[in-house]
């Protein structure tokens, strides 16, 4: 029989308290992030910094290609699409890392939160990482070179959407990695987007790469939106066979990418390295 | 169960490969008392007091917590529990308040910044709540590891060498504190300690672990009877080396794990 709570402070229950942790992870990464100048510019410095390399690219180039005279905002949106994806994967990643170096993973799993809870924190903190980082980038492009992210129009949402939600689906696979092998794996969290940058087409389209690597390329929904984005540009239609796979393609990775976190939390939970994980 | 069963546990064990480092342990702690965990480094009461947390999963045995079963339904009674161990940490880049206001989230409290002002209160941090977490002494630290651990008002309170590394002092203000929530909450109490002073002044019962089992258990004074000693520390070191057979002892394996306090 259960010994009864005395009634002192009064706490929130159910949906309400399920969001209430949600937004608890939210808070915690966003007193870290939104109220230091320092990561804010830092989030947002890689991005410009791309961007406007691939955009002096595109002013070299532009004279002597018909591409380029046809869609100049190639390679400026390719970069900023990606980085999009990018941004959003390390922002799952980095919500788990920042919680592993200040050893608070044990208090955090000894309170009421739930898993689907923490990913669900994390999934929030990856949006406002990725706008933050390549928002920043996006101005920068806007006032430098008048290019505007928003010329895709209604496209845009179809690949804001796949990009970061493949970039989800990476993001707890990698932190699946960190929580199974520690910080040995963080390296990941800045490396495993790069393993598919090749095969994603961002810059070219996938039938310059090798037939097997087309057939690579099929599968992975960072493809199909590169190919749409150029489809919008050089075509001016939205391809939604490509929106289609690779939402379909997304619901897989992200099952997949949940269930594998899942299981490494489940597998620590054995081993005894929740509490203990840190530097 | 009886009603008054707070923590309940059942032939406990946990294996990591060929180590056994807990092996099938017994014990109940009274619901409005405070319980203290003894043994050595390596006796097994980290893993114990994980497994009551429900985050470590036992290889074997059962754990109930206010009558609910731990780890499988961990989820309805871990908004009533909390702990602080040294084993972990907070945020160091946050200041005092923004850690105890996303805890307050986490455990779902209402009007968090009276409850944040209270706790603060309590554990002399009101002057430090708006200092980064990293910037603080060990012995602040400890303090607002305290305050993150009442701020949902636990009903079960675990504590992990709750001031190991503490001057006599803070260590003094610390065990104060906790027990003076204790006496004004009801709340149960079991913690892991190193600190005789502290387990004499503050558990109403002990349990003594030695290589991962219970090898004996009672209240201070009961136990310092028993081995004929003055003080907790000298029964302390007659069951950390062995020396069991002083007067009445239970020997491991002969029942000591089975007896309820």
């Amino acid at each position: 029989m259960s010994v009864s709570a005395p009634a002192r402070v009064v706490q929130f229950s159910g949906v309400e308290a399920s969001m209430r942790r949600i937004f608890g992870i939210v808070r915690r990464h966003g007193y870290l992030i939104f109220r230091s100048w320092a990561r804010m510019i830092s989030m947002a410095y890689y991005p410009t910094v791309t961007v406007v390399l691939w955009a002096f690219v595109t002013i070299y180039l532009a004279p002597s290609s018909n591409l380029l005279r046809d869609a100049p905002g190639l390679f400026i949106g390719a970069v900023l699409l990606w980085d999009l994806m990018f941004r959003g994967q390390l922002g799952v990643s980095l919500t788990l890392i920042e919680e592993v170096y200040s050893r608070n993973l044990g208090n955090l799993f000894v309170a009421p939160l739930t898993l689907p809870e923490f990913m669900a924190g994390q999934l929030v903190m990856s949006v406002l990482r990725a706008v933050v980082g390549v928002g920043g980038a996006c101005i920068f492009a806007w006032l430098l070179f008048h290019y505007s992210i928003f010329s895709f129009g209604f496209a845009l949402i179809g690949f804001f959407a796949n990009l970061v939600i493949f970039g989800w689906a990476i993001g707890l696979a990698v932190s699946a990695m960190i929580v199974r092998v520690g910080l040995g794996g963080e390296e990941l969290a800045w490396a495993a987007m790069f393993l598919v940058a090749p095969v994603s087409g961002v810059y070219y389209p996938i039938s310059v790469l090798p037939a097997w690597l087309q057939v690579v390329a099929e599968v992975l929904p960072s493809a199909h939106v590169f190919e749409g984005m150029r489809a919008v540009l050089l075509q001016g239609v939205f391809p939604w066979n490509h929106f289609w796979i690779a939402l379909a393609e997304n619901a897989v990775y992200l099952a997949l990418g949940a269930a594998l976190f899942a299981w490494a939390v489940r597998d620590a939970r054995v081993r005894g390295t929740l509490l203990q994980m840190g530097e | 169960m009886a009603d008054d069963v707070a923590i309940a546990v059942s032939d406990l064990a946990k294996r990591y490969g060929e180590v056994e480092a807990v092996k099938g342990i017994s014990f109940a702690v009274r619901a409005g008392t405070t319980t203290a965990l003894l043994g050595g480094n390596g006796a097994g009461k980290t893993t114990t007091l994980s497994m009551l947390l429900g985050v470590l999963t036992p290889t074997a045995g059962r754990v109930t917590v206010l009558g609910v079963e731990m780890p499988r339904h961990r989820h309805r009674v871990l908004h009533r529990m909390n702990f602080t161990s040294p084993y972990v940490d907070l945020p160091k880049r946050l200041t005092v308040f923004q850690n105890l206001r996303v805890f307050a989230d986490l455990y779902g409290v209402r009007r968090a910044k009276d409850r944040i002002a209270a706790v603060a209160e309590e554990c002399d941090l009101a002057a430090l709540l708006g200092r980064k977490y990293g910037e603080l002494s060990a012995g602040q630290r400890t303090r607002v590891s305290l305050a993150k651990a009442l701020i949902n008002e636990p009903d079960v309170l675990l504590l992990d060498e709750p001031t190991a590394s503490l001057d006599p002092d803070i260590g003094d203000r610390m065990r104060s504190s906790l027990e003076r929530y204790q006496r004004t909450s009801g709340c149960t109490m079991l913690l892991a300690s190193h600190h005789m002073g502290e387990v004499e002044r503050m558990c109403d019962d002990v349990i003594m672990l030695r290589a991962g089992r219970v090898v004996d258990q009672g209240s201070p004074d009961a136990l310092i009877a028993r081995y004929g000693r003055q003080t907790m520390e000298e029964v302390f070191l007659d069951v950390a080396r062995g020396r069991t057979g002083m007067r009445n002892v239970p020997t491991a394996g002969a029942g000591a794990d089975e007896v309820a306090i």
